[in-house]
C-alpha cells in the first residue's frame, strides 16, 4: 500500500470543518497543496477558514452550508462534493456536541437529540461513503470519536454513549470493509490545549492542537486503524476500562 | 496517575476535543504577564472568530481586556478581576499577495506563525521584535520596534490598514486616510481603542533565510556612538551591554549588525523548539556573582575585536526564543523590565549616568540591550520610540531594593527627557506616566468604555465605564 502523502495531492472532504482540531488538521493538508471540500453549519465562520485555507496553498477549496442533523441531505451533499472534487480521497468526520447531560438525564429528547448528532448521522454519512470508496476500491473515512466512548460514566454517559456507539459501528465496518481496500480510521483524542486553555493553570500539560493535528494527518498517511492522541491515552483507557465495575459503579466520575 | 485526575482530565478533554467549552462556562485562572509580576486573577473569554466580538461581552458588567500572547512584560496585558479576551484563536489568513507583499491576517496570529507562511514564500516581517511568540493584535497595539528601527521605523509604519471594532458594535475600517484618528490612536494605543480583528501588513522580500551577520566588541559609549554612525546603512543594529561591570570595563559590549544575505539559499520555515525552560528557579540564583561571570564569559566568547559570519535569522532575532519559558530563570518572584528612550539631547550623559547608576546599585541584569532609534516617524500618537537611545534591562525582583532602584532609575530618565515603554513596564508611577506621555488624554478619549486593563488603571486611575 503507497503512502497517501506520496501520490497526488488528496481531495478530501471534511465534515464540521469550523472546529478546532478540524480546522487544525486542514492547515496541514492546506500546506501540503491538497483539495478541499468543507462542511459546516455557519456561513460565516466556514467563509473565515475557507479563506485562511486557499491563503496556505491548497490546491482548491469548496464549502457548503449545511446542518448535517437533516441526514435526507446526504446523499445529494456527499455527491455534489465528490463533483466538486472530482473524485474524493478521504473523507474526516469531526463533527458533534458535548450535549447537556443533566438535561439529557430527564429529558428523552435532549439525549435523542445528542445520539442523533453523534451516532445517527455520522453512521448515514459514513455508510454513503463507506459504499462509495468500496466500489473504488480505495478511500480513507477517518472519524473524531472520543476516549469518552470507552466507559460510561455518570457525568457524560449519553454523551459517552454516542461515542461508543460509533466506535463500535467503526470497528464492524473496518471488519468489512478493510479487505476491499477502504481505510476505517477511530480518532480518539484526549485533552486538547487550545487557545480556550490558553493561561490556564495545567493546561500546559494539555496535548498541542497542532500535534494532535500532525497525528491524525500521519494516521490517515499510514493507514492506521485506531488513534488515541495523544498516545499516553492508550494505557490510561486501557485501565479505565479494566477498573471492575462493582468498583466502577462506587466511583464518582 | 490517580482515578480522579484521569477523569478530570477525560472530562476536560470532552470539552477542549470539539471546541466545545463554551458550552462548560469561562475559566477563571490567575494570569502572569512575561516578567510573571504582578499576578492577577481574571476571567478568561477567548474570541475564536471575528464576529464573537462584541456579542461575548454582551452580559459581563465590568472591564475587559484583548490580549494576545501575554509577552508584555508588565500589566498592559493583565486586568485585575476582569475579563481577559486572548485572541490566538483568531489566527486565520485573509490574503496575501505575493506581487506587492501585503498579507491580511486576523490578529490573534503569531509573528511565528506568520513567518512559517511567509518566509518559504520569500518574504520576511518589516520589523520584529526580540521574540517571534507576539500577535499581530499586540504589536500593533504596542507598536512595537526591532533592530531595524533605525531604517524603517516601528511595526506600526507597516500596518497599511485594519478593522477595529467597538464594544458598541461600530466597525471602523482604519488606515492613514480612513478614519486616521482611530488608526493614529490605535497604533501604541495598548490595546484600549477596541478590537483589532484583523490587519494588513506590509511585507518585505527576501532570497534566503540568512544574515551576513558582525558582531564588533566595544568599549565604552563613545565606541558605541560611533559604531552607531558608522553602520547608518546597514539594516539591523543592536547590543549588548555589560551593566555589571565598573572602571575600565565599564559600558563595554558587542556591537551586533546584519543585514539579510542577498545570495540565493534556503527559504524553509523554521523547526518547532524543542526547550522547555524546564523548572522555576531558586530565588537567587541570578545575583550579582552569577550574573557578572555570565557576562563576562558572553563578552569573552567573542575572543576577537571583530567577527564576521553568515548566520540563520532564528538565532539573529530570535535568541531566547530557543528555549520557552525562559522567564522561569527568575523564579517565580519574577523580573522587572526597564526600557528607556533619551532623546539625542542627553542621550549620551543620562546613558552613563544611569549605567553607573544600575552598576552602583549592584542589581544584576543579564540581558541589556543598548540600541540607537532612528528618526522615522511612527503614525501611533503613543508610540514609544524617540530619535535617541534606549535600554532595555531586566531586574530580579527582590524584597525592598529592586522597586527602589527602579523608582531612582525612572526619576533619572525624566529628569533626562526621556520616557519609559509601557509594554514593558510593571512599575511607573501614574506622575511619570503622564509626564512621559501627555498624549494620554488624547487616548482616554479614544479608548473602548468596555476596555480598560491593570496598567491603565494604574497610571491614570480611570476605570472601565461598563
Amino acid at each position: 500500500m503507497t503512502s497517501l502523502a506520496n501520490s497526488s495531492p488528496m481531495k478530501i472532504l471534511v465534515l464540521g470543518a469550523t472546529s478546532g482540531i478540524a480546522e487544525a488538521t486542514c492547515r496541514i493538508w492546506a500546506s501540503q497543496g491538497a483539495s478541499l471540500f468543507l462542511v459546516a453549519r455557519n456561513a460565516e465562520k466556514l467563509a473565515a477558514v475557507a479563506s485562511d485555507l486557499r491563503t496556505r496553498g491548497a490546491r482548491f477549496v469548496d464549502t457548503a452550508v449545511t446542518d448535517l442533523d437533516d441526514t435526507t441531505q446526504h446523499p445529494a451533499l456527499l455527491a455534489h462534493a465528490v463533483n466538486a472534487l472530482e473524485g474524493l480521497d478521504a473523507a474526516y468526520l469531526a463533527h458533534g456536541v458535548l450535549g447537556d447531560q443533566t438535561a439529557a438525564e430527564q429529558e428523552f429528547t435532549t439525549a435523542e437529540q445528542i445520539l442523533h448528532t453523534n451516532f445517527i448521522a455520522p453512521v448515514s454519512l459514513v455508510t454513503w461513503l463507506a459504499n462509495f470508496f468500496v466500489q473504488r476500491r480505495s478511500g480513507v473515512i477517518a472519524v473524531l470519536s472520543s476516549v469518552a466512548g470507552d466507559r460510561g460514566r455518570k457525568s457524560n454517559y449519553v454523551y459517552g454513549s454516542s461515542k461508543a456507539g460509533l466506535s463500535t459501528f467503526l470497528d464492524g465496518l473496518r471488519n468489512r470493509v478493510d479487505r476491499e481496500g477502504v481505510t476505517v480510521l477511530t480518532i480518539k483524542p484526549g485533552p486538547t490545549k487550545t487557545a480556550m486553555t490558553a493561561g490556564m493553570k495545567g493546561s500546559e500539560k494539555f496535548a498541542d492542537v497542532n500535534a494532535v493535528a500532525k497525528s491524525i494527518v500521519a494516521a490517515i498517511d499510514k493507514r492506521v486503524d485506531t488513534l488515541y492522541v495523544p498516545f499516553q491515552w492508550q494505557p490510561i483507557m486501557f485501565v479505565i476500562r479494566h477498573i471492575p465495575e462493582r468498583v466502577f459503579k462506587k466511583l464518582n466520575l | 496517575m490517580k482515578l480522579k485526575d484521569a477523569q478530570t482530565e477525560i472530562q476536560q478533554s470532552l470539552g477542549y476535543e470539539q471546541g466545545m467549552a463554551s458550552e462548560k462556562g469561562p475559566v477563571k485562572p490567575a494570569f502572569e504577564p512575561w516578567g510573571r509580576y504582578p499576578k492577577y486573577d481574571a476571567t478568561l473569554l477567548p474570541l475564536h472568530w471575528q464576529s464573537d466580538y462584541p456579542s461575548i461581552i454582551r452580559d459581563i458588567h465590568h472591564g475587559v481586556l484583548p490580549v494576545g500572547l501575554g509577552r508584555s512584560y508588565g500589566d498592559v496585558c493583565l486586568l485585575k478581576d476582569g475579563t481577559l479576551l486572548p485572541t490566538p484563536a483568531m489566527s486565520r489568513l485573509i490574503s496575501f499577495d505575493p506581487e506587492t507583499g501585503l498579507l491580511t491576517a486576523e490578529a490573534g496570529i503569531s509573528l511565528a506563525q506568520i513567518l512559517d507562511f511567509a518566509v518559504p514564500r520569500g518574504f520576511f516581517l518589516p520589523v520584529t521584535p526580540g521574540t517571534k511568540y507576539v500577535t499581530l493584535g499586540g504589536a500593533i497595539a504596542n507598536d512595537i520596534h526591532g533592530k531595524n528601527h533605525h531604517v524603517a521605523g516601528t511595526f506600526g509604519c507597516h500596518v497599511t490598514e485594519f478593522e477595529l471594532v467597538r464594544s458598541d458594535g461600530t466597525v471602523l475600517l482604519c488606515s492613514p486616510t480612513q478614519n486616521p484618528d482611530y488608526y493614529a490612536m490605535t497604533i501604541g494605543g495598548m490595546g484600549l481603542t477596541g478590537l483589532i480583528r484583523w490587519a494588513t501588513l506590509r511585507m518585505k522580500p527576501i532570497v534566503t533565510r540568512k544574515i551576513d551577520y558582525e558582531g564588533i566588541q566595544f568599549h565604552g559609549i563613545d565606541e558605541f556612538l560611533a559604531l552607531t554612525e558608522a553602520s547608518k546603512n546597514i539594516e539591523y543594529t543592536v547590543s549588548w551591554v555589560d551593566c555589571a561591570s565598573t572602571g575600565k570595563n565599564f559600558c563595554r559590549g558587542i556591537f551586533m549588525q546584519g543585514d539579510h544575505s542577498t545570495k540565493r539559499g534556503e527559504l524553509k520555515a523554521s523547526p518547532e523548539p524543542k526547550l522547555v525552560f524546564p523548572f522555576e528557579a531558586p530565588g537567587q540564583m541570578l545575583n550579582h556573582w552569577t550574573v557578572a561571570a555570565f557576562n563576562a564569559l558572553y563578552f569573552n566568547k567573542q575572543m576577537v575585536k571583530r567577527k564576521v559570519l553568515e548566520m540563520d535569522y532564528e538565532p539573529f532575532f530570535y535568541p531566547l526564543d530557543i528555549a520557552l519559558h525562559w522567564n522561569r530563570m527568575y523564579g517565580k518572584n519574577g523580573l522587572l523590565q526597564f526600557q528607556y528612550v533619551i532623546p539625542w539631547d542627553n542621550a549620551r550623559e543620562g546613558t552613563v549616568a544611569i549605567l553607573k547608576e544600575i552598576a552602583k546599585s549592584g542589581l544584576a541584569s543579564f540581558l541589556a540591550v543598548l540600541k540607537a532609534f532612528g528618526d522615522v516617524p511612527s503614525p501611533g500618537v503613543m508610540s514609544f520610540p524617540r530619535p535617541g537611545i534606549t535600554l532595555a534591562l531586566d531586574f530580579p525582583i527582590k524584597a525592598g531594593r529592586t522597586f527602589y532602584v527602579f523608582e531612582r532609575l525612572a526619576d533619572m530618565t525624566r529628569e533626562f527627557g526621556g520616557r519609559l515603554y509601557p509594554a514593558k513596564d510593571a512599575a511607573m508611577t501614574a506622575q511619570q506616566f503622564q509626564t512621559f506621555y501627555p498624549e494620554w488624554q488624547q487616548l482616554s478619549r479614544f479608548r473602548d468604555p468596555a476596555i480598560t486593563s491593570s496598567f491603565w488603571e494604574r497610571v491614570t486611575g480611570e476605570s472601565s465605564n461598563l
